[in-house]
């Protein structure tokens, strides 16, 4: 197994269905138990460290490490030395010396869970880095698609939205393509970037037009949209994205039957998904949420070397 | 002092004897003088840099007047030109003075202060140009570098005005909008990192833009670091239509390229950012052409802490002074004349630095030199370079020739690949 999990590039097939195994078998062990608790990393010390404001991935981390029975310390940027003006490097050598047997680093700047990586000796788990990744989201998505649709090899998934500012749409075109799924990427030529498909993965298609894909997609992933982005010149207005980028009623209609709707959260309800379409029985949004958990800590207690 | 190098190849020439006195190429023994075996030592005009970054005022800890000098000397160079983004900007004929004076006291090179074209570098207010050139430090050249002169009014006032006094224009190309943010060349690997993107555009279309505007008043140019295919293709275009352009390119857009971004070390981070394979090609085939006319180092000294650091807020920018020979000579091989003429005579004529770039096989001509051992390799450690920082790119790097001696009006600042002082 690697030792860092800094890109989803990190993984190969075996080593991504070896994690998705593992989680299944974490929430076999843990769900529907009262005592959620395993005694894996009885002793290992797990430092979340949060230059952004996350609450719903750090909370997935730490439960997922309090599951495996890890000291789990919490640093966030907010109120810490780091508001101060510490570097990065000044805070890796502060967590090295406190024993850090894994550091899960979120933070605004892409890149920065490798330079991180050079100066501890723990394990890095990139917990999404700027507009570059977060594998472990892309891990939880490839969980909650194989659960519900019995497969990933031949799925066909449409990613849809700004993938340009996308850390979720990077990390799930890179697993997703690993693990034998088609992956579309759709969303205005502004918010695809440059050369994606040689960037990314080959086998990566591209489409402007989210009714054409719709139709013969297995999974329609919908990403986050911030309406900041039409002060850039991104799109003209949230009305008009919402209605040529956005899933409503009349495209979701328009899916396969067998086909479900996935956003990692959190949601712009009424932008890039409709709230019926978010609520309805497709959507596999709340499963994403504890599928987290189980993803988490497989990651962990395979990183860590786990046994 | 006076020297007789003793066998050396001028510009790859049959070895000969020749005399160093009173400052000047001697065709004529001198008694008493130093001997210096040359045996297999190249002898170039003194290396010449239109664009260095001294970092004095202000910057003392990255790099002053004098470990930059010292650098220069140990490269080769005989002049470099200090670009104006300093603190406090040099826009005014008092700092400029002062970094003249600064280089004078260092006495390691000639330093020649670049004056900013605008006040502050806030491309607002057109500095005080006129002063800056009837100051001591006879400013010639003129650059905002690290910003681009982006308002094109003011732009092509800066370029008519400078004619009064045969100024030139060095603009450092980058169309602001178009690189908010912008962390690395814009493509392939730009949106595998998810750094923002520095599109080739935003480069090619401010030199479009000057060139039409240098044409239109009929004024020089000078584009520094250019760093695209495009923007050569622009160039060749103006030149063959006779605008008064010329160009500068580094060694690092000569040779690196943007997949080094990978692993997300700032020492790879410069402006403009390395860009692909294809660039470097058409860069290096433009410099053989004479489309680019200079290499020019961009050498640009950074604090540790302002490197080791996350990407997107480390500064940009890389050392170059003692490391541009031998990567021009890893990339061009011996070619003596191209190299001299890159970096000495056609940097000497661009700077308006008579006494630099002169014809060696002279007697008279200004004992401004440097000689290179091609037959040696070394290896890059940063810790052994004279400048104040590290942030070479190239640590660990084998590269071709040493500098073992270097002369400035005849008086040795390079011996034994040492500097005097």
């Amino acid at each position: 197994m690697i030792r860092h999990l800094r890109s989803a590039a990190d993984l190969d097939a075996a080593d991504a269905t070896l994690i998705l195994d593992t989680a299944g078998e974490m929430a076999s062990l843990t769900g529907g138990r009262e005592v959620k608790k395993l005694p894996a990393l009885r002793g290992r010390t797990v430092v979340n460290l949060f230059y952004e404001d996350s609450t719903r991935t750090r909370i997935s981390f730490e439960a997922a490490a309090k599951r495996l029975s890890a000291d789990v310390i919490n640093f966030s940027a907010k109120g810490s030395s780091v508001s101060k003006g510490e570097s990065l490097k000044d805070t890796a050598l502060t967590l090295q010396a406190m024993g850090a047997d894994a550091v899960v680093i979120r933070h605004p700047a892409s890149g920065a869970p490798h330079r991180l990586a050079e100066w501890v000796d723990g394990s890095v788990v990139n917990a999404g880095d700027g507009t570059h990744e977060h594998p472990t989201q892309a891990l939880l998505d490839a969980y909650t698609m194989r659960s519900r649709m019995g497969r990933l090899d031949g799925l066909r998934v449409a990613i849809v939205g700004d993938v340009l500012h996308s850390r979720v749409a990077r990390s799930n075109v890179l697993l997703l393509t690993t693990l034998g799924a088609q992956v579309t990427l759709v969303g205005p030529p502004t918010l695809i970037p440059l050369d994606v498909a040689a960037a990314l993965s080959e086998k990566t298609q591209v489409s402007y037009d989210l009714d054409a894909v719709v139709p013969d997609s297995d999974v329609v992933m919908m990403l986050r949209v911030q309406s900041e982005r039409m002060q850039d010149s991104y799109f003209p207005s949230a009305r008009e994205y919402s209605r040529r980028y956005g899933l409503d009623v009349a495209r979701l209609r328009k899916m396969p039957e067998h086909a479900i709707v996935m956003h990692p959260g959190p949601m712009n309800r009424g932008m890039e998904i409709a709230p019926e379409v978010a609520d309805s029985p497709r959507s596999t949004i709340v499963e994403q949420v504890a599928n987290g958990v189980s993803v988490r800590m497989a990651v962990l207690y395979l990183l860590l070397g786990g046994k | 002092m006076a020297y007789l190098l003793k066998g050396v190849s001028i510009l790859g020439a049959a070895p000969a004897d020749l005399f160093i006195h009173e400052g000047v190429i001697s065709d004529k023994p001198v008694e008493g003088a130093e001997v210096i075996d040359a045996t297999g030592l190249v002898a170039l005009p003194g290396l010449v840099d239109v664009h260095t970054h001294l970092r004095e005022p202000g910057r003392e800890d990255a790099e002053t007047v004098e470990t930059g000098s010292r650098a220069a000397a140990l490269g080769g160079y005989t002049a470099v030109c200090a670009m104006a983004n300093t603190s406090p900007v040099a826009d005014t004929a008092g700092v400029v003075e002062q970094v003249w004076r600064l280089g004078r006291e260092a006495g390691l090179v000639d330093v020649q202060p670049i004056g900013a074209v605008t006040v502050g570098l806030a491309g607002k207010q057109m500095a005080e140009l006129g002063a800056m050139a009837s100051s001591a430090a006879n400013v010639r050249i003129f650059s905002d570098d690290g910003f681009c002169v982006a308002d094109p009014k003011l732009m092509r006032r800066a370029l008519e005005y400078v004619k009064a006094f045969d100024g030139v224009i060095a603009q450092h190309a980058e169309e602001p909008r178009l690189t908010e943010g912008a962390q690395m060349h814009e493509g392939e690997v730009s949106t595998r990192l998810g750094l923002t993107g520095w599109p080739a555009v935003a480069e090619e279309a401010i030199i479009a833009r000057d060139v039409l505007l240098a044409e239109h008043v009929g004024s020089r140019l000078h584009v520094c670091h250019v760093s695209t295919a495009g923007s050569v293709e622009v160039l060749r275009q103006a030149k063959a239509r006779g605008v008064r352009v010329t160009a500068e390119v580094t060694p690092h857009h000569l040779l690196l390229t943007d997949e080094l971004a990978a692993g997300y070390d700032p020492v790879f981070k410069v402006n403009p950012p390395l860009r692909t394979r294809k660039d470097v090609e058409a860069l290096r085939q433009a410099l053989r052409d004479g489309v680019i006319d200079v290499v020019a180092t961009d050498h640009a000294p950074h604090a540790v802490q302002d490197k080791e650091c996350e990407w997107a807020y480390a500064r940009p920018g890389m050392l170059g002074l003692e490391t541009a020979l031998p990567i021009v000579l890893s990339v061009f091989g011996e070619d003596w004349d191209l190299i001299a003429d890159r970096m000495s005579v056609a940097p000497a004529r661009i700077a308006g630095l008579d006494g630099h770039g002169g014809d060696l096989t002279k007697a008279g001509t200004p004992a401004n030199l440097t000689l290179v051992d091609p037959s040696v390799s070394w290896v890059v450690d940063p810790a052994g370079l004279a400048s104040r920082s590290r942030n070479t790119p190239y640590a660990g790097t084998t590269l071709p020739g040493r500098i073992v001696a270097t002369f400035l009006r005849g008086e040795a600042t390079v011996l034994d690949g040492k500097a005097v002082k």
